[in-house]
């Protein structure tokens, strides 16, 4: 059987699922039920659809079930015969199906008209069962207000839906009024109940009414039901695919066709390698020392504290990569440091200067552009850097119109000079390793200078 | 087809149709020829390699504190970098910025259009992006003077023809990059307003997008309406590689930790991992039970939660390698709409139509 795409996918999903329910064999058992002098048509229980989602949603907690069950009932497929709150719970109260007819997938958005006209009807017939809530009753005395012109035409179109609900069947009376009810109960809900047929203004146009017609219950023709919602702006339906979109399409996938890919096998490898090693340092596996701010509840304590040395654990991250101790202002400080005991601290300065030029206001950038070159490139430049002669030709030609991405050749260059060759013996180096093994070669005092030091330096452009 | 006023029209009509169909169905052939080589490297699942990866425990995460305050459904939210103030949108028009840690309100700020869609903490603390309806992404400095009227300092910066879906500073205070739903995405100077650089190559509605985490990468990622996830190069605007698994929009993407990586959550119930190296999806999280929309998603500090917020006012929480979920947890009593890790990954944040904020730990 043909059905409408929804591009809601949810509601394509419940609809499946609420088809499912009310099938003979499989479903959830729908009975008519004695009660006193009468018959209740058509229910089930609430216990019966929690069980039936559990068994048919894989759902092991009837918790859950509830909630979901909650949630499609107040979307509105399913409802409790004696209550305008359409939630489930897990006993023996009863529910009724939806019509297909009043599925929120037909895009309703009935007029107040439409529920003057229900509400006018309800105080129309004599039955207790039927009788307005007091919500409904303030709304009714609201509607009555605000139509009070037109409130005439509204009562007589309420007449004329009693005369037409008189013609049924009793017994499919019952049914349709329940059914009638619950759909206003989704689209003018009880006061503190969730509207759910509110909508994320970004996915409206292209609903299946993008321009939000509103069409009538009860059949209403014109009469100031056909506005237009302000909001809804038709606007392109995706674009569509001209020449020069495929041509783009086919050039871009000849480009993935001659990438090399990595296999599975040292991806999967490479992910539970990397969440491995980080394991210990994700609060929510391991509880943080000395606590979790957020639960502990003291004063923003363990991981907010001003650290005056830091720990093991965070040296110990230095060690992983060269992007995290170049991350770690700590760890950046001490790698310049040692690369200064080295004398080859222009590589990680001409990194920085690089990495500054590119967060740098674009008014500000050719200037300091040149500025890079000069201290770094030019002849006789003071911190001088070594780069292959490629990379310097094309650096040099790039200079000519300098952008905030004139040094990413030379910048990676460099970077790799540093990954591949000082950091590795950094790591060995006695300045890292007393860090780490905490062997503290000052007293308590000068470490706090150490730290107010760090943060100045590094405030300051580091073009000394 | 109306017929043409000229025969040689008609003739050139239907060679350019013809040229479009052939194209087409080079197209094809080249996404099947594509697919089956990818396919040829898929020699493992992630959850079988993970096999060997030791359990989870059991969590227990629970609201640490709630902000209460917007008079309507929250749209957004992003962390200050200092690990406790938070900046949130509404659609009641208001910005505001809390310190989650005492829930108290600092600023607030009201825009001129309602559904403000985007909001972003700049790096330095002293200022926050925001915009909606009114296409515009613009900043507001925030100022130590709560008397100040910190809309008066407003600077407009971006420009779009549509909606703001998204912003985020880069690693700077200078530089915003946006996408929209007039199908792009673009890269701002603060300062300025200049337009630096443009993203065009969704077919639709951009929705979200997420900078890579390296500090010596130049790539996004972004997800939109057409089900594409593409990943950018911001310096020549051109698209790297572009993932379409999703069966509907995609309203969420956040990087892996290590940058190789990224998640998106979808309206089709799911949240999917793609791998950039293998260029691949390689694990999809779903459940039968699990039939709303993804509206955000974020990954906890090594990578192995992915904390999934939901349409049905949920957020589940899942075991990125094995893939199963480990946690459901409820709270909000409407969509949960947006999702952020704090920067130390000790807590994150969920926005709700239920207008309210949580913080979970």
């Amino acid at each position: 059987m043909q059905r409408v795409v929804l591009y809601i996918y949810a509601c394509a999903q419940i609809e499946d699922i609420v088809t499912q329910m009310q099938e003979e064999t499989e479903g959830v058992p729908i009975r008519t039920v004695k009660s006193f002098m009468t018959k209740i048509p058509s229910v089930v229980t609430g216990a019966d659809i929690v069980q039936w989602l559990m068994k048919n949603l894989a759902i092991e907690d009837p918790g859950e079930a509830m909630h979901i069950g909650s949630l499609i009932a107040a979307q509105g497929y399913f409802f409790p015969i004696s209550d305008h709150i359409l939630s489930l719970r897990d006993d023996g109260t009863f529910y009724r199906f939806q019509a297909p007819y009043f599925w929120p997938s037909h895009c309703w958005e009935p007029e107040n008209t439409d529920y003057a006209i229900y509400l006018c009807k309800r105080t129309m017939q004599n039955k207790t069962r039927l009788e307005l809530a007091d919500y409904e009753a303030e709304n009714l005395a609201r509607l009555q207000r605000a139509f009070a012109r037109k409130w005439e035409f509204i009562y007589m179109q309420a007449e004329a839906q009693v005369k037409i609900d008189r013609k049924k069947d009793k017994t499919e009376r019952k049914i349709l009024d329940s059914q009638e009810r619950a759909f206003w109960d989704v689209h003018r809900p009880v006061p503190g109940c969730v509207n759910t047929t509110e909508m994320d203004i970004r996915k409206c146009r292209r609903l299946k009414n993008p321009h939000r017609v509103k069409k009538s219950v009860y059949g209403l023709s014109e009469e100031g039901s056909q506005s237009q919602s302000p909001i809804h702006i038709p606007s392109h339906q995706g674009r569509k695919g001209t020449k020069e979109d495929v041509e783009k399409e086919i050039h871009f996938l000849n480009t993935q066709l001659d990438r090399h890919c990595m296999k599975m096998s040292k991806v999967a490898d490479s992910l539970v390698g990397y969440t491995e090693q980080y394991l210990e340092y994700d609060p929510f596996i391991l509880i943080p020392d000395p606590s979790n701010p957020w639960i502990s509840d003291d004063p923003p304590t363990g991981t907010w504290r001003l650290e005056k040395w830091p720990s093991q654990q965070r040296v110990k991250k230095w060690g992983f990569a060269l992007e995290e101790a170049l991350k770690d202002p700590l760890g950046q400080d001490l790698f310049l440091r040692f690369l200064e005991s080295e004398f080859s601290s222009e590589n990680l300065r001409f990194w920085l200067a690089v990495q500054g030029l590119k967060k740098m206001p674009q008014q500000d950038v050719a200037q300091r552009a040149h500025d890079i070159w000069a201290e770094f490139l030019a002849e006789g430049a003071p911190s001088s850097i070594n780069l292959d002669s490629h990379s310097y030709e094309r650096t040099n030609h790039n200079l000519k119109d300098p952008g905030r991405y004139c040094y990413e050749d030379a910048q990676d260059h460099i970077y790799h000079l540093m990954k591949s060759d000082s950091y590795s013996r950094f790591l060995r180096s006695n300045v890292y390793q007393d860090m780490l093994l905490a062997r503290r070669k000052v007293r308590e005092g000068s470490l706090v200078v150490f730290s107010v030091v760090t943060s100045q330096r590094l405030s300051k452009t580091l073009f000394m | 087809m109306r017929s043409p006023l000229i025969p040689e029209m008609a003739t050139q009509e239907v060679q350019l149709n013809e040229t479009l169909a052939h194209l087409k169905s080079e197209s094809e052939s080249l996404k099947s020829k594509l697919e089956e080589e990818r396919a040829k490297l898929h020699d493992v699942e992630l959850h079988q390699v993970a096999e060997k990866v030791e359990g989870l425990g059991q969590f227990v995460m629970k609201t640490r504190r709630t902000l209460k305050g917007h008079g309507n459904k929250v749209l957004c939210m992003d962390w200050c970098k200092d690990k406790r103030r938070i900046v949130s949108s509404s659609q009641d028009g208001k910005v505001i910025v809390w310190d989650a840690f005492t829930t108290n309100k600092e600023h607030a700020v009201t825009m001129p259009c309602t559904w403000v869609m985007a909001c972003a903490y700049a790096p330095s603390g002293c200022a926050v992006a925001c915009g909606g309806l009114d296409n515009k992404c613009s900043v507001y400095p925030l100022s130590l003077d709560k008397n100040e009227n910190l809309a008066a300092k407003k600077k407009s910066v971006a420009m779009h023809t549509n909606y703001l879906s998204a912003c985020s500073f880069t690693n700077s205070d200078m530089q915003i990059l946006t996408s929209s739903g007039d199908g792009t995405c673009a890269l701002w100077d603060v300062e300025s307003g200049q337009l630096l650089q443009s993203f065009h190559g969704h077919a639709a509605d951009v929705l979200c997008l997420d900078l890579a985490p390296s500090e010596t990468g130049n790539t996004f990622v972004s997800g939109g309406c057409d089900k594409k996830a593409n990943v950018w190069d911001m310096r020549s605007g051109q698209c790297i590689q572009s993932f379409e698994t999703h069966e509907s929009d995609i309203n969420s993407v956040r990087y892996y930790p290590s940058g190789d990586a990224f998640a998106s959550g979808s309206d089709d119930a799911t949240c999917r991992l793609y791998d950039l190296r293998a260029d691949r999806e390689v694990a999809i999280y779903s459940k039968e039970s699990i039939i709303f929309g993804v509206s955000s998603v974020d990954f906890s500090l090594s990578g192995r939660l992915l904390f999934g917020g939901y349409n049905d006012y949920t957020i589940n929480v899942w075991d990125v390698l094995k893939g199963t979920r480990v946690s459901i947890l409820f709270g909000h009593e409407n969509r949960v709409s947006t999702l952020r890790v704090s920067p130390d990954g000790t807590a994150f944040s969920t926005g709700s139509w239920d207008h309210t904020l949580r913080i979970w730990a």
